[in-house]
């Protein structure tokens, strides 16, 4: 079953470029690794973050900057970024992670708001108009990034390692002790696991996960800007994340997908200003109908067909 | 090595004003079943999460195993090997039973935190997970998702996963609670069975158990000990007597 799913993702990769636009592409792909990676703490850790823009906004800057400041290869620039959110996110949940339940929420959403205001006021971002003309480069110092297909089955790659890494971290001994701790963390305490120094280590491979993301996209647009680092994008995730289904290895992804098409179709149109209205009420109906999303409905009744 | 695992001095605690455990001098001798029993409100309760330190004290010391432990980590008290249950039942509910029961094994082993470990090596403790599970009679629902059992079996579960642990000292929050006649027996027998080489303070209800397991009582009222001693002492005090006809529920 799961090798099967792989094969299928594996597969839609490796021809998607031929039949839709690859920069399209590449936006689903990185905003469904950065809904992987909120996932990991919100699915398998039982903890809401509301500020995780702050991290996909932060390594899209820092990638930026690195590639044309400091002229880093496209490798080193993402990872500098990715690097700058996981120490961002273990300053966070240094903060944040005693908290419980809705003042968690708060908290990473007081401290993001911080970071965007950094952001605004900084100057090495542009402000109001970002941080622009971010070269692509090669990768590996050979592959020239500025074609697009090139640099799709770069992203493809990147994120196929970002899924997987996900998929071995909650299946491991310690995603294990994730669970535990969304399923009942006095009880993970009585059995003697730190459970703060564990939501604090699933906080900062998120943030991490979440940087990669965002370098990744900084590179694939050349631009860097405020609305990465905006709570609405911290709002979008979540969304992304419940409307594909919380708790699920897939499920971001798909919810990402289904987001990141509507925004762009809508946008063509005359409904652009609608786009949130939209998302909004789809939210809404996702809330009251499917409330395990997509393909947490479908997982269901999978089940209930084989008993 | 003292001959007391756990002794409490002048323990007490404070919830606004109001005294749910007062000054309570208490120990518990390495090796026994040490029962705890008292009506409803008693402050048993707050006696575990007091010395477990999910609850900080308000005054008074606690020791363990020979040193302070008052101010101590509930979780590093748990890696010490004083491990609690709790009254209100706590399994992992959308954990199969035999995950449950893996994530308290595998805290023994050197992998427990680790994240880059692939599943397989979860298997290592199937064995031993399933044997505790058959152990409690949950052999056959070892893959069942543990949100979808009766409550009685729910407290066999965490009896079970607590049990993974192997504690030196282990805390029983009304272990029979909510089970069947049937159960309880079983239970009773695997509290007994299990006791050998540790030590065991329960909160119980059941007198019945009360007496076939516990080699010492304390009586609890109003967050103070009323007596304490063997079974026949303490049933055959009146104030404890008037104490429970007073308050709890009991049975015979
Ligand atoms: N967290 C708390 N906050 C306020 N009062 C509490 C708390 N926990 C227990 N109490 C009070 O302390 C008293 C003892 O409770 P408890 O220890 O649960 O009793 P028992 O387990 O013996 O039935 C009760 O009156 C209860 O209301
Ligand atoms: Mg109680």
């Amino acid at each position: 079953m799961n090798r099967n799913v792989l094969i299928g993702l594996v597969a839609i990769l490796l021809v998607a470029p031929f039949f839709l636009y690859p920069v399209f592409l590449m936006k689903v792909l990185c905003f469904a690794l950065f809904a992987c990676a909120f996932n990991l703490l919100l699915g398998y850790t039982g903890l809401l973050s509301f500020g995780h823009a702050a991290f996909f906004g932060a390594s899209a800057y820092v990638t930026g900057h690195a590639a044309k400041e400091w002229g880093l290869p496209f490798e080193l620039a993402v990872l500098t970024g990715a690097l700058t959110a996981a120490l961002l996110g273990a300053a966070v949940a240094r903060l944040a992670i005693r908290r419980q339940g809705i003042y968690f929420a708060m908290v990473t959403l007081a401290l993001a708001q911080m970071v965007y205001f950094f952001f605004l006021q900084a100057r090495f971002t542009g402000g109001e108009n970002g941080l622009q003309g971010v070269p692509r480069g090669y990768f590996l110092g050979v592959v020239d990034l500025n074609d697009n297909m090139a640099l799709y089955y770069v992203v493809a790659a990147i994120f196929l390692a970002g899924y997987l890494g996900v998929a071995r971290v909650v299946n491991s001994p310690f995603g294990q002790i994730l669970k535990a701790v969304r399923e009942n963390e006095p009880r993970a305490i009585s059995l003697g696991y730190d459970t703060d120094r564990v939501k604090q280590t699933a906080f900062i491979l998120s943030a991490g996960l979440a940087g990669l993301a965002g370098g990744v996209k900084a590179i694939v647009f050349q631009l860097a800007s405020l609305t990465d680092a905006h709570w609405h994008q911290s709002g979008e995730v979540v969304l992304m994340t419940l409307l594909g289904g919380v708790g699920t290895l897939l499920g971001p992804v798909v919810g990402a997908t289904v987001v990141v098409t509507l925004q762009n179709r809508l946008s063509e149109g005359a409904l652009n200003a609608y786009v949130p209205v939209v998302l909004g009420a789809i939210f809404v109906v996702c809330v009251l109908a499917f409330r395990r999303g997509v393909v947490g409905e479908a997982l269901a009744f999978l089940k209930r067909g084989k008993e | 090595m003292s001959d007391y695992i756990l002794e409490t001095k002048d323990m007490s605690k404070e919830f606004r004003g109001f005294l749910a455990v007062k000054s309570v001098n208490l120990k518990v001798q390495r090796g026994h079943i040490h029962g705890l029993i008292g009506p409803n409100g008693a402050g048993k309760s707050t006696f575990f999460n007091l010395v477990t330190r999910f609850h900080p004290v308000s005054s008074g010391k606690i020791f363990y195993d020979g040193r302070d432990v008052t101010h101590e980590k509930p979780a590093a008290l748990a890696r010490a090997g004083m491990v609690r249950s709790f009254q209100i039942s706590a399994v992992f509910p959308h954990m199969t039973l035999r995950e449950n029961v893996r994530v308290a094994l595998q805290r023994h082993s050197d992998m427990a935190y680790s994240f880059w470990t692939g599943s397989s090596k979860l298997k290592e403790f199937d064995d031993k997970a399933l044997d505790l599970l058959d152990q409690v009679g949950l052999l056959q629902y070892a893959d069942t998702m543990t949100v979808e059992l009766a409550y009685g079996r729910k407290r066999a579960l965490e009896l079970a996963t607590t049990l993974a642990l192997e504690p030196k000292l282990m805390l029983l929050d009304e272990p029979t609670q909510g089970m069947g006649h049937e159960d309880v027996g079983r239970i009773t027998e695997l509290i007994k069975k299990f006791s050998a080489g540790r030590t065991i303070i329960m909160v119980e209800h059941n007198l019945n158990v009360v007496s076939r397991l516990c080699d010492r009582i304390t009586v609890l009222q109003r967050g103070a000990i009323l007596t304490e001693g063997n079974y026949e002492e303490v049933s055959s005090d009146p104030r404890v007597r008037e104490a429970y006809m007073g308050g709890a529920s009991h049975a015979a």
